[in-house]
C-alpha cells in the first residue's frame, strides 16, 4: 500500500471558507509541546500538519559526552513517563555489545519494575486522555484523579525500592541497583491486588457510559495496514488487530520463563487502544504477581556497585537492544569503541512512530475528535523529541 | 411615613440582587465540596478554616486585583460589552421567581415565558464575547454557541411546558400552588412527570454550557472558548453569569416540577425548602458533570434534533390531552 505523507479530505467549501488553526505548542491538551497545524473547514479537519521539536535536547549527543555508569541514570529523560523502560533499553544494549551476564535475580527485578511501570505509565495515560476528553471541570478530571491516586501507589512502591519517584537510576549495566527493601514485596501485592479492583471499577465508570462509547468508538480507526506502513507499535498496533509484542517475538530477562497474554483488539479505533491498555494492565498485574511468586534468589548484579564513573568499559563493536515500552517498542542502538563512552548513541522512540500516524488519521474528523486521537496515542514529548 | 413603590421595588432589587450574587459565589463553594467528594478528595479547606469557607471571597478577592489584558486586535467595543451583555438576562431572570408566597420581586402571570425569553438572550453575550476577542478558538466556541442554544433551547421550552400544560398557568406560584397534596408535585406525575423532569435536566445541562454539552468552553479543545481571552472582572462577570444561570435554572426546576416551596412544617420553612429542592437539582445536575466525558459538537446536535425535540413535542402532547380528558387544567 502507498501511504501519502500527508491526507487532505476535501468538503468542496473551497479555500475561502478554511481557517488555520494552530494547536499547540501551548495548548492544554497537547501532551507536551506538540503542535499541531490544523486546517478547518468548519468545525472538521481537512488536513494536518505536525511540528515536533520542541522539546529537543540533544539527548543522543549528550549520551556521547557519558560513560556507560553515568547514562543509565538519565536515560530516564527520554521517556519520563516510563522511566523504567528507557532505563532497560540502554543498558540491555551496552549488555549486548559487551557480553555481560545479567544474574537471574536481576533479570526478574527487571521485569518487575518493568511491568509495575507499565502500569503506572497506562494509569496516568487514561487519566490525561479522559481530560481530553471530558475537561478538567468534568468527568474526564474525576477519572484522572481516580488514576492518579493508583500511579501514587505504584510510585510509593518505588519511591521504597529506589529513593525516586520519576526518574529512577535502578537499572545498571551488569544487573539492577537495588534489591527489593524488606516488606516491599507484600507492600506490592496488596497495591496490585487493589489495581486490580480498581480497573473494574474503571470499566464499569466508562464502558457503561454511553457518552464515553460515542466519543471513542469508530473514532481514529487505524488500519492493519496503515499501523504497519508507519510503523507504530505498543498498544496502537494491538489495537489494530496485530498481535506485535517485543516481548513475545524477541523475549528478553525473565519474560521467556514467564506467562502472560497479549492483548489485541480488532477495532483499530480509540476504544480498541483502550481496551488494549485496560487489558494489559491486568496481564501486567499478573506478570508482576507471577515474579514475585518465583523470585530466584542470588545476587542483583555481575558487576560490583559504582566506585568511578569510567569502571564499565566494552569492547568495540555495535548492537541494538529493544524493550516493549508501554508505549511500544523502544530501543536503543549502540557503538562502541572501546573507550567508557559509547562512540555513537540512538534511540528509537514508540512514541515518536506512533505520533507518525496522525496526519493519516486526523482528516476527516472533528476538532474535539483531534484531542480523543492524540491522546489515545499516548505520545511523550520526552521521547519524540529527545 | 410613605415610600414611593418606585424606590420600594429598587431597594427590594438590590437586597435580591445581593442575594442572588452572594448565593451564586457560595453555590461554586458547594460544587467544589462535592465535586472534591466525587472524586475521593477534600476540596477548598485552608482558605476559611476549617472547609474553606472563605474560599468565594478569596477568589472573587483575586479577580478583582488581576490584571485586565484586552488583546490588541479585538474589537473593543464589542469586547468589552459582552460580559455585561451575558450576565444582565442571568441576573435579570431571578426577577420573576418567587422564593415563597409573596416573596419575590414580580410575579408575573408570564413567569415562565418571561424567564425562558429573558435566558435565551444570554447567547448575544456568548457571541459578542467570542467574536470581539478576535481569537480563533472564541471564534469557533461562538459558532459552537449559536449552534447549541438554538438546538437546545426548544426542548428546554417544551419540558418546561408540559408543568405549565398541567397546571394550566404561567404564573410561578400558581404552578406551585397545583402541585399541593401528597405525591402532588410534577415529578410525581406518572409518566410524564418523570419523563419531562429528565428532559428538563438534559436541557438545562445543555442551556447552562456544561459537561457534558460544554462545547463552547471546551477547554482541551478550545482552551478556553469564548472567554479564553478575558481576564480580571470581565472574566469575573462571565463566571457570575454562568453560576447566575445555572442556580436560576435549578430555582425553576424546583418550581415546576418539584412543588417550590412546599414541604412539611410551617409556611415559614417555606423558603427553606424551596432552598433545598433548588440545591438538589443542582446537585444532580453537578453529579452528571463530574461522571461524563464531553460529546462532540455534532453529536450534541443530533441528540437535540432527533431525540430530545421530538421526544419533548410528544411529552406536550401527552400532557394536553392527559388535561382535556381531565376537563380542564389545575392540581394532581
Amino acid at each position: 500500500m502507498a501511504t501519502e505523507a500527508r491526507r487532505v479530505v476535501e468538503l468542496g467549501y473551497g479555500g475561502n471558507e478554511r481557517l488555520m488553526l494552530n494547536m499547540g505548542p501551548q495548548h492544554p491538551s497537547a501532551h507536551g509541546v506538540f503542535r499541531a497545524i490544523l486546517t478547518l473547514e468548519g468545525e472538521t479537519v481537512v488536513g494536518v500538519d505536525a511540528v515536533i521539536g520542541y522539546l529537543h535536547r540533544c539527548h543522543e549527543k549528550l549520551g556521547e559526552t557519558l560513560t556507560y555508569v553515568q547514562y543509565p541514570t538519565i536515560a530516564s529523560k527520554t521517556d519520563y513517563v516510563a522511566a523504567m523502560t528507557s532505563e532497560l533499553a540502554y543498558v540491555m544494549a551496552v549488555e549486548r555489545v559487551g557480553k555481560i551476564e545479567v544474574p537471574r535475580r536481576a533479570q526478574y527485578l527487571r521485569v518487575l519494575a518493568a511491568e509495575l511501570q507499565r502500569i503506572a505509565s497506562h494509569c496516568l495515560w487514561l487519566g490525561t486522555w479522559c481530560l481530553d476528553m471530558g475537561g478538567a471541570l468534568g468527568g474526564g478530571a474525576t477519572v484522572f484523579l481516580y488514576c492518579m491516586r493508583e500511579r501514587e501507589s505504584i510510585l510509593d512502591l518505588f519511591e521504597a525500592l529506589t529513593g525516586a519517584r520519576l526518574l529512577y537510576g535502578f537499572h545498571q549495566v551488569g544487573g539492577t541497583r537495588y534489591d527489593l527493601p524488606a516488606g516491599w514485596a507484600a507492600q506490592c501485592r496488596r497495591t496490585v491486588d487493589t489495581i486490580w479492583s480498581r480497573v473494574d471499577e474503571y470499566e464499569a465508570m466508562l464502558e457503561g457510559n454511553p457518552v464515553f462509547l460515542v466519543r471513542t468508538q469508530g473514532v481514529g480507526v487505524i488500519s492493519p495496514e496503515l499501523a504497519q506502513e508507519v510503523g507504530v507499535s505498543g498498544p496502537l498496533i494491538r489495537g489494530s488487530g496485530i498481535a506485535y509484542d517485543v516481548r513475545r517475538h524477541e523475549p528478553y530477562a525473565a519474560y521467556p520463563e514467564l506467562t502472560f497474554e497479549v492483548p489485541v483488539e480488532t477495532g483499530g479505533d480509540c476504544y480498541a487502544r483502550y481496551r488494549v491498555r485496560l487489558r494489559e494492565m491486568r496481564e501486567s498485574i499478573t506478570i508482576v504477581r507471577q515474579v514475585l511468586d518465583g523470585l530466584p534468589e542470588g545476587p542483583i548484579s555481575s558487576r560490583p556497585g559504582v566506585k568511578s564513573v569510567g569502571q564499565v568499559r566494552i569492547p568495540k563493536g555495535e548492537g541494538y537492544a529493544r524493550v516493549e515500552g508501554p508505549r511500544g517498542e523502544v530501543g536503543c542502538y549502540l557503538v562502541s569503541d572501546g573507550s567508557p563512552k559509547p562512540y555513537r548513541m540512538k534511540w528509537r522512540g514508540a512514541s515518536f512512530s506512533n505520533l507518525a500516524v496522525l496526519p493519516h488519521i486526523l482528516p476527516g474528523h472533528k476538532v474535539a475528535d483531534v484531542v480523543a486521537i492524540l491522546g489515545s496515542v499516548d505520545p511523550v514529548f520526552g521521547e519524540v523529541d529527545r | 411615613m410613605s415610600v414611593p413603590p418606585l424606590a420600594w421595588e429598587t431597594v427590594e432589587a438590590f437586597i435580591l440582587l445581593n442575594a442572588v450574587i452572594l448565593m451564586v459565589t457560595y453555590v461554586t463553594l458547594l460544587e467544589r465540596k462535592f465535586a472534591a467528594r466525587l472524586q475521593s478528595r477534600i476540596g477548598p479547606y485552608y482558605v476559611g478554616r476549617p472547609h474553606g469557607w472563605l474560599q468565594p471571597i478569596a477568589d472573587a478577592l483575586k479577580l478583582l486585583l488581576k490584571e485586565d489584558v484586552v488583546p490588541a486586535t479585538a474589537d473593543r467595543a464589542v469586547y468589552n460589552l459582552a460580559p455585561l451583555v451575558f450576565l444582565l438576562p442571568c441576573l435579570l431572570i431571578f426577577a420573576t421567581i418567587p422564593f415563597a408566597p409573596g416573596l419575590g420581586l414580580a410575579d408575573l402571570n408570564i413567569g415562565v415565558l418571561f424567564f425562558l425569553a429573558v435566558s435565551a438572550l444570554e447567547i448575544v453575550g456568548l457571541f459578542m464575547a467570542g467574536w470581539g476577542s478576535n481569537n480563533k478558538y472564541a471564534l469557533l466556541s461562538a459558532m459552537r454557541a449559536v449552534n447549541q442554544i438554538i438546538s437546545y433551547d426548544l426542548p428546554f421550552i417544551f419540558s418546561a411546558l408540559v408543568p405549565v400544560v398541567l397546571a394550566g398557568s404561567m404564573q410561578l406560584s400558581a404552578i406551585v400552588a397545583a402541585q399541593q397534596g401528597p405525591f402532588g408535585w410534577f415529578v410525581f406525575y406518572p409518566g410524564l412527570g418523570q419523563l419531562a423532569f429528565v428532559a428538563y435536566l438534559v436541557a438545562t445541562l445543555a442551556a447552562e454550557n456544561r459537561v457534558p454539552f460544554d462545547i463552547l468552553e471546551a477547554e482541551s479543545e478550545l482552551v478556553a472558548g469564548f472567554r479564553v481571552e478575558y481576564s480580571g472582572m470581565k472574566f469575573a462577570l462571565i463566571q457570575l453569569g454562568e453560576y447566575a444561570h445555572i442556580l436560576a435554572t435549578s430555582f425553576l426546576g424546583a418550581l415546576l416540577f418539584l412543588g417550590g416551596w412546599l414541604g412539611p412544617g410551617p409556611t415559614w420553612l417555606g423558603p427553606l425548602w424551596f432552598l433545598l429542592k433548588a440545591m438538589l437539582v443542582f446537585l444532580l445536575v453537578t453529579w452528571v458533570r463530574w461522571s461524563f466525558v464531553r460529546i462532540r459538537v455534532d453529536q450534541i446536535l443530533a441528540i437535540s434534533w432527533k431525540l430530545l425535540l421530538p421526544a419533548t413535542v410528544a411529552l406536550l402532547l401527552v400532557a394536553g390531552l392527559v388535561v382535556a380528558a381531565r376537563g380542564g387544567a389545575g392540581g394532581a
